[in-house]
């Protein structure tokens, strides 16, 4: 039990202090980085309470993959050289007090939220239930394969269209790059590709191009 | 505070959540900062859910916590998009600039 708090403690304050430094941080790239420690940091905290399935999921799919693409995308925007101040605008500081004072109310609904249920334990009607004598993966896996089988594929078809949406927002046709034409080229012909001349001694021969 | 129960989980959500709200707020940043927050709003939702699916003993939370992470690399492929197509088309993604909706 005291290990589990130290591991607790340690890696919840890792995640809480990066999360702030990713809001808080100047360069954008030094935000990225902070956001992949807050991943790691709570994926180790899944891992430690039980869910090791998910914990592993989160460790491919967010630093992997999410984490990675911003770290891209940043690079390619070359956002990192805008150096600007964090909080101060010029004109709109205005938004300042009233986003700390949203923020600060939306905080203590979910400390009231936390407290309400903490009084009343038995709110809820559970099912399927965890078994012991079967892994974390392997129970996760019976339940997602036969419940949840076509929320599973529609997640797999919004996956697809966020794919083909993501390649249709960004492609763009360049300008400038030669490509090479099947049509043009199958349909050129004899008469309009070579062409007999009648030569006179001791002149060339003056060709349009 | 040595025993670790639910109430220590929710409340790192809580405060996870708290801080990805503060971080839309009083971005003045970049867009893409405001891309990270709602990461960090939707890992505190999942912060939230694996931990009512092991105290409870319930499974289902953390096949929804499957689906929010679906969901979530959708959001960020198609939020990452649209910020390279607007920074080609307008030079800038910085936030007090984009005002092109006149907001």
């Amino acid at each position: 039990m005291i290990a589990h708090a130290i591991f607790f403690y340690t890696f919840s304050v890792i995640a809480v202090v990066s999360a702030i430094m990713v809001t808080a941080s100047k360069n954008t790239v030094h935000s990225v980085f902070f956001l992949i420690l807050d991943f790691i940091s709570i994926s180790c905290l899944f891992i430690m309470i039980g869910a090791e399935f998910l914990g592993m999921i989160m460790l491919i799919v967010y630093v992997g993959a999410v984490a990675v693409l911003f770290l891209f995308v940043v690079m390619m925007l070359n956002v990192a050289q805008q150096k600007n101040q964090w909080f101060i605008a010029k004109n709109s500081s205005g938004h300042i007090p009233v986003g700390l004072l949203i923020s600060t109310i939306i905080f203590f609904e979910l400390i009231i939220v936390i407290g309400g249920w903490k009084y009343k334990p038995d709110l809820f009607e559970t099912s399927n239930l965890i078994t012991n004598e079967m892994s974390n993966t392997h129970s996760l896996g019976q339940v997602l394969y036969t419940d949840y089988i076509h929320i599973f594929q529609i997640s797999g078809m919004i996956l697809l269209i966020a794919m083909i949406g993501a390649i249709v927002l960004t492609f763009r046709q360049r300008e400038g790059v030669k490509k090479q034409s099947y049509l043009k080229q199958i349909s050129r012909e004899r008469s309009e590709g070579v062409e007999v001349l009648e030569v006179a001694s001791n002149k060339g021969v003056k060709i349009d191009d | 505070m040595i025993e670790i129960g639910l109430g220590h989980y929710l409340t790192l959500g809580a405060v996870i959540f708290s801080i990805g709200i503060i971080g839309i707020f009083l971005n003045r940043k970049n867009i893409i900062v405001i891309l990270m927050s709602i990461e960090l709003i939707l890992l505190a939702v999942n912060i939230n859910l694996v931990s009512f699916s092991i105290y409870l003993g319930d499974l289902s939370g953390q096949v929804f916590t499957l689906f929010i992470l679906t969901v979530a690399a959708a959001e960020a492929a198609i939020g990452l998009a649209i910020i390279v197509v607007y920074f080609r088309n307008s030079g800038t993604i910085r936030v007090e600039e984009i005002d092109k909706l006149k907001g």
